[in-house]
């Protein structure tokens, strides 16, 4: 190690240099590895993108969920976009159905993605549903309203100490990518 | 500019070695180029501090007085990239570049021509941040630790001139890193054996392999706000899948370990001043080892203590906190073995002496507020306060340049040759000693009564502790004139010939060499007893 006149520098700097290309490399994995975390563990509040299918599972009648809906729109997004249930109170296990009223103001079609975020985020894994809005593109055209179905049951797995909590509905206009992948197909 | 001129071009004459600006444009003297990092450094350090001085004027009083917010913003911004990557960094690695080789007998860097190369384009990088400022839609105004959406969706133009520059800053940090690494690997004289080393090198070592770690994960997070900006992806953009939240895990992985990157040294730097001045062996040598790996190591698993108030599981929160809490032990083992240095010393005060004794005890203040901000419950209330900002320039500025500023006065006149102007660096150290705390220790209690950091105005309730922070920054600002005086008039050789040991109680390799050092040390390896 600490011969004077013979240091073999190269073997040593590509080892380093490999070191640094990994942890760049390692940065990027970051995303994949956050979004594995986050699918597993539920903690981010993210909910699952498919829908899920309804297995007739015991209600647990012993206690109550109170289930809030609240709908914001990202900046630039000009739809109107509400609740029409914001509260609603449900057994684990139940089937429910609630409503979401959206309505595009301008004279454009434009399609709309709604985003959902459920906090506290480790009950987002124990939020099931079987349909829902923010599984697909929303295209609407100019003026055009609609009412966009949601059903979901609450997974009788639920923690219990969780007795409430919010489902919070992000929408995004992503018209241009929408017809930039429309573009691409046809 | 030139503190080895003299002996310089006596050598380069025997060298043919180009002489001037071409000298320090091609040089690959390891002495030239810790020169060079050092004034470059300086004068980062005096812009970074211009700007915190428009800062503090505009919070001298309430209500907007002088600058518009975003420019605010922008100051706040430049600021902390300035004073984190254009300072304390290339400080550390000027102190590397002249102290490494001397203190392992070894002839020079291990790669002289990159060396050169890791320094030069560093000048470049912050070109390209300064002039971002000037261009239409201002500079980066994010902050320096440029969260998502702030700096994709919500940023000027100029961004992509952010990215860049810290794209070369990085590669510069990291070309630095490995040449210090296979410098201490490769070049050790006979007999330097691992636990014979220098604390200041043992710290630097550390400090390098946690720079090539993290510093392309920096890398990877501009790099993915530049194409979130500019080419469509969504990392961060939940719209298209992505989340903000992300960014901050990323950002704050590469953060954590550069705020020790940052302090290693500094540690470093003090186990080789309180021994010589104590007049005893450092307490504890191996410990001091042990303590600083084990800082490094742990600084990979607390980052996630920056967010606390992300909405994080408690489980997650509780992790965090201890981890944060568990990094006081190898800190105070550090602290307690200073102190115990100094036990039962033959004391005296000279002036790097009185820097690393502010530093351990300030450094201890700024230490104790951080284990405060670990305990989650209360962080909730401190974060985004004054009493973070307060925090951070206790560790940064009483910590990391103090401890550079005991580090060139400890060394300045084995560089030069000539001991510096006692007098002006007393007048330097007691002026900065008493205005840094003027500046910093009120800033505990307006953020501890709410108010928030990178804020261009405040609640009227704040005015007078404002008033008094404002006046500590302006005189800090001033008292680092004195430092400048002293260290131009250093250069041009003013000051009573030193010995080669300089000061009496000064043990290690570089101490044996003449003063000032030569150009070329240790062409054959010294004898290591």
């Amino acid at each position: 190690m600490t011969m004077q006149n013979t240091p073999n520098h190269s073997k040593m700097v590509l080892k380093l240099v490999a070191i640094v290309i990994g942890m760049f490399g390692f940065g990027f994995a970051l995303v994949p590895l956050y979004d594995v975390f986050c699918d597993i563990t539920g903690i981010n509040g993210k909910t699952s993108n498919t829908a899920s299918v309804y297995q007739s599972v015991e209600i647990d009648e012993s206690r109550w969920v109170t289930v809030e809906f609240i709908t914001r729109t990202n900046t630039g997004m000009p739809w109107q976009f509400e609740a029409k249930t914001k509260r609603i109170r449900v057994r684990p296990g139940e089937m429910n159905e609630v409503a979401f009223y959206v309505r595009n103001p301008l004279n454009r079609p434009i399609v709309g993605q709604a985003v959902p975020s459920v906090s506290p985020g480790t009950a987002a894994i124990y939020l099931n549903k079987t349909e829902c809005f923010c599984f697909n593109h929303q295209p609407l055209n100019g003026k055009e309203e609609a009412l966009m179905p949601m059903k979901f049951y609450v997974d009788p797995q639920l923690p219990k100490d969780i007795t409430y909590f919010t489902v919070q509905y992000t929408l995004y206009d992503v018209t241009s990518s929408a017809q930039e992948v429309a573009s691409n197909q046809g | 500019m030139s503190t080895v001129t003299h002996d310089t071009q006596h050598d380069a004459h025997h060298h043919g070695a180009p002489t001037g600006i071409k000298r320090w444009l091609f040089t690959t003297n390891h002495k030239d180029i810790g020169t060079l990092y050092l004034w470059f450094a300086f004068i980062m350090f005096l812009v970074g501090g211009a700007m915190a001085m428009v800062i503090r004027a505009e919070l001298f009083q309430p209500g907007l007085q002088i600058v518009e917010p975003d420019f605010f913003n922008q100051m706040t911004t430049v600021h902390g990239l300035i004073m984190v990557f254009g300072a304390v960094m290339p400080a550390f690695t000027g102190l590397a570049n002249w102290l490494v080789p001397m203190m392992i007998g070894a002839p020079d860097m291990a790669l002289p021509r990159m060396n050169n190369w890791s320094f030069w384009i560093l000048p470049f990088a912050f070109i390209i941040l300064l002039s971002s400022l000037f261009v239409e839609g201002g500079g980066p105004a994010f902050g320096w630790t440029f969260y998502a959406p702030l700096s994709t969706t919500y940023s000027s133009d100029s961004t992509a001139l952010f990215v860049f520059s810290v794209h070369i800053m990085g590669a510069s940090s990291i070309m630095g890193a490995i040449n210090v690494i296979v410098t201490i690997f490769n070049m050790r004289a006979p007999g330097m054996t691992w636990m014979k080393m220098p604390l200041f090198v043992w710290t630097w070592l550390i400090t390098a392999f946690l720079l090539i770690a993290v510093m392309p994960v920096l890398a990877g997070a501009v790099t993915m706000v530049l194409t979130d900006k500019y080419f469509g992806t969504s990392f961060f953009d939940a719209a298209g899948g992505g989340d903000p939240v992300l960014f901050q895990h990323i950002f704050w992985f590469f953060g954590h370990p550069e705020v020790y990157i940052m302090i290693l040294p500094a540690f470093g730097i003090i186990s080789q001043i309180v021994p010589t001045f104590s007049r005893k062996k450092l307490f504890g040598y191996a410990s001091m080892v042990y303590a600083t790996a084990s800082i490094a190591l742990l600084s990979f698993i607390v980052w996630a203590h920056h967010m606390f108030t992300v909405g994080m599981p408690l489980a997650a929160e509780l992790f965090f906190m201890m981890a944060t809490m568990l990094i006081s032990v190898p800190t105070g083992v550090k602290v307690f073995n200073w102190v115990a240095t100094m036990w039962r010393g033959a004391l005296t005060f000279e002036v790097p002496m009185l820097f690393a004794l502010a530093f351990i005890v300030l450094f201890t203040i700024g230490g104790l507020s951080g284990l405060m901000l670990a305990i989650t419950p209360v962080d909730f209330q401190y974060h985004d306060t004054y009493f973070v900002v307060a925090h951070f320039h206790y560790v940064l500025v009483t910590g990391a340049v103090f401890s550079i500023m005991a580090a060139v006065y400890y060394w300045l006149p084995k560089w030069t040759g000539k001991m510096f102007d006692v007098t002006l660096a007393k007048w330097h150290f007691w002026c900065s000693l008493i205005s840094v705390n003027v500046l910093f220790f009120p800033m505990h209690f307006i953020g501890l009564a709410g108010m928030p950091r990178r804020i261009p105005d405040y609640a009227l309730q704040f005015a007078d502790f404002n008033k008094w922070i404002s006046i500590g920054g302006f005189a800090f600002g001033l008292s680092q004139l004195i430092f400048l005086w002293l260290l131009i008039k250093a250069c041009r050789k003013e000051g009573e010939a030193v010995s080669p040991q300089v000061w009496e109680g000064a043990e290690g390799l570089e101490w044996e060499l003449p003063s000032p050092a030569p150009y070329h040390t240790f062409e054959t390896p010294p004898v290591i007893k």
